[in-house]
C-alpha cells in the first residue's frame, strides 16, 4: 500500500524544487488531533508538513480565489476527486487559467466529517480516483457510489406539503447568524464584491432578521445553481447547521432533470445557466 | 370586485382567510420587457381596454434582466403577487434574452417551491406587442387568483419580526 502523506510531500518537494509552482496548497496537521488546517507551502523544506489522512475533508480550491494564492503565477494544489470537480467548475467559469494550476491529486477511499461522520459526498463518490490532474498519488480505488444516497433528503422535504416545507426553512433560516462562512468556504462562491455586501442599493438586509435570512439563503442557492459540485464546504463551514446541501443538492436535481447537466465534470462545457436551448421548457410560461 | 364576492372568496380559503380586511386589494407587481409587454399594455390602454388597477408595472430593458432579486425584493415590500413578462421566445430585442431568462424560472421557480413558496403567486409570461388582450387578460386572471388567495401571509409574516 502506498503512503499518500509521503508521496505528496515527494511531489510537492519535486515541484518546488524544480520551480514548476510557486507555491502548494494542501493540509497539515490541525491544532487538534482529529483536525486538520490548510497550508500554503512556499519552500521546498516546507513539504514535510503537507499531509492526507480521512480528515482531510476541507476543499482547499476556495483558495484559488482570493489572496494570496490569487495572484501567484503558479501554484500546485492538493485535491482528492471530489475537489476536482470545483476546479473544473473554475476552469470552465475562467475563473482559474488551467496553465496556472497543477493539481496533485489524491485518491481518497472517503473523509470523515469533524464530527467523524461520513459525509453524503462519500457515499455518493464517484470520483474516489480523479481523472482530471497533473500528477496522482494512492493506489486506484474503484468507486460503488450510492446514488440514492444524495437524493433520500430531498426527497423528504419534497413530499412535505408547502406549508411545512415553508415552515421547516423559516425554522432553519431562523437560526441564520449571516456570518457568510458558507460563502466564504464555497469554492465556487466567486465574486469579490458578493451581492450581500452591496448597498447601492441594498438588495439584501444585513442584519440577521427572517426577511435576509431568506432572501439570502435563497440567492446563495440561486447563484449556485447548476455550478455547485456538493462539496459539502458550506454545510460543514455553517455554525448553525443549516442543512444547506438540501438546497444545493435540488437544485442540482432540477438542473439535471431540466437541462441534463452535471457541475463539474467536463472543463470544455457552457455552465447551464450560460447558455440555452430553442426547445427548454416552456410549459409554466403562459 | 363586490363585498360580496369577496366574502365568497374568503369562505372558500378557510380559517386563514378570514383575518383578510374588508379593505385589503392585492398587490401585484409586474417586470415587463420594453420591447413586447410593455407596448403590449400600452396598446391595452390606447385601446382602452379594462383591467384591475392593482397591477404596478416596473418596465425592464428585457426578461434577460429580470433578476430573482427583483421578486424577492417586491415580495419584502408588501406585493401578494409577481408577474414576469416578456417577449414570445424568437421575439427577444435581444436576440436571446428571453430564452436566457427562460432557464433562470426554470430553476428559480423551483427553488422557490422547495422553499414553500406559492408558486400560483409568481407568474411567467410571453405577450407581445400586439397582444393588448392578453396582457388585460393576464392581469384579471392573476389579480382574480391572488384575491382568492388573500394576502401573502408566509412573507408577511418575515417581513414583520421585530
Amino acid at each position: 500500500m502506498s503512503d499518500r502523506t509521503a508521496d505528496i510531500r515527494e511531489v510537492a518537494r519535486k515541484w518546488l524544487t524544480d520551480g514548476a509552482v510557486e507555491a502548494v496548497v494542501g493540509w497539515e496537521q490541525g491544532t487538534y488531533r482529529d483536525r486538520t488546517a490548510p497550508v500554503l507551502v512556499r519552500r521546498a523544506e516546507e513539504s514535510e508538513r503537507l499531509l492526507f489522512n480521512e480528515r482531510c475533508t476541507n476543499n482547499l480550491m476556495t483558495y484559488l480565489k482570493r489572496e494570496p494564492v490569487r495572484s501567484l503565477k503558479t501554484v500546485g494544489i492538493v485535491a482528492k476527486g471530489c475537489d476536482i470537480k470545483a476546479l473544473i467548475g473554475l476552469i470552465q467559469e475562467a475563473q482559474v487559467p488551467r496553465e496556472k494550476v497543477k493539481i496533485l491529486a489524491v485518491t481518497c477511499p472517503g473523509v470523515k466529517n469533524p464530527d467523524g461522520v461520513v459525509p453524503v459526498k462519500c457515499q455518493a463518490c464517484e470520483v474516489n480516483t480523479p481523472t482530471f490532474y497533473d500528477e496522482i498519488v494512492g493506489d486506484k480505488i474503484a468507486s460503488s457510489p450510492d446514488r440514492a444516497a444524495r437524493l433520500r433528503e430531498i426527497e423528504k422535504i419534497e413530499s412535505m406539503s408547502a406549508a411545512e416545507r415553508y415552515r421547516f426553512w423559516r425554522d432553519q433560516f431562523d437560526k441564520c447568524i449571516r456570518c457568510y462562512a458558507c460563502r466564504q468556504a464555497c469554492p465556487l462562491c466567486i465574486c469579490n464584491r458578493c451581492i450581500a455586501e452591496k448597498n447601492q442599493p441594498q438588495w439584501i438586509e444585513t442584519s440577521a432578521h427572517p426577511r435576509g435570512n431568506f432572501a439570502w439563503n435563497l440567492i446563495r442557492a440561486y447563484h449556485l445553481a447548476g455550478r455547485c459540485v456538493e462539496c459539502e464546504a458550506c454545510e460543514t463551514a455553517c455554525p448553525v447547521n443549516i442543512p444547506l446541501m438540501l438546497m444545493n443538492r435540488h437544485m442540482a436535481k432540477v438542473v439535471e432533470e431540466a437541462f441534463d447537466y452535471q457541475a463539474g465534470r467536463d472543463p470544455e462545457v457552457q455552465p447551464p445557466l450560460r447558455t440555452f436551448k430553442l426547445d427548454d421548457d416552456n410549459s409554466f410560461i403562459l | 370586485m363586490t363585498q360580496e364576492t369577496r366574502t365568497e372568496a374568503s369562505a372558500a380559503q378557510g380559517s386563514e382567510a378570514q383575518q383578510v380586511p374588508a379593505a385589503w386589494e392585492p398587490r401585484v407587481v409586474a417586470f415587463i420587457c420594453n420591447w413586447c409587454t410593455y407596448t403590449g399594455a400600452d396598446l391595452a390602454g390606447t385601446s382602452r381596454m379594462k383591467y384591475p388597477p392593482n397591477v404596478r408595472v416596473i418596465k425592464i430593458p428585457c426578461t434577460g434582466r429580470f433578476d430573482p432579486l427583483f421578486m424577492i425584493k417586491a415580495f419584502e415590500r408588501g406585493a401578494d403577487g409577481v408577474l414576469v413578462s416578456g417577449c414570445h421566445p424568437g421575439d427577444c430585442h435581444y436576440t436571446a434574452g428571453n430564452y436566457n431568462a427562460r432557464r433562470k424560472f426554470t430553476v428559480f421557480r423551483k427553488l422557490l417551491e422547495f422553499s414553500g413558496i406559492d408558486l400560483e403567486r409568481v407568474w411567467f409570461s410571453w405577450i407581445s406587442a400586439a397582444e393588448g388582450g392578453k396582457w388585460v387578460e393576464t392581469v384579471r386572471n392573476f389579480t382574480d387568483v391572488i384575491r382568492q388567495k388573500g394576502p401573502f401571509q408566509e412573507y408577511r409574516e418575515m417581513i414583520d419580526v421585530r
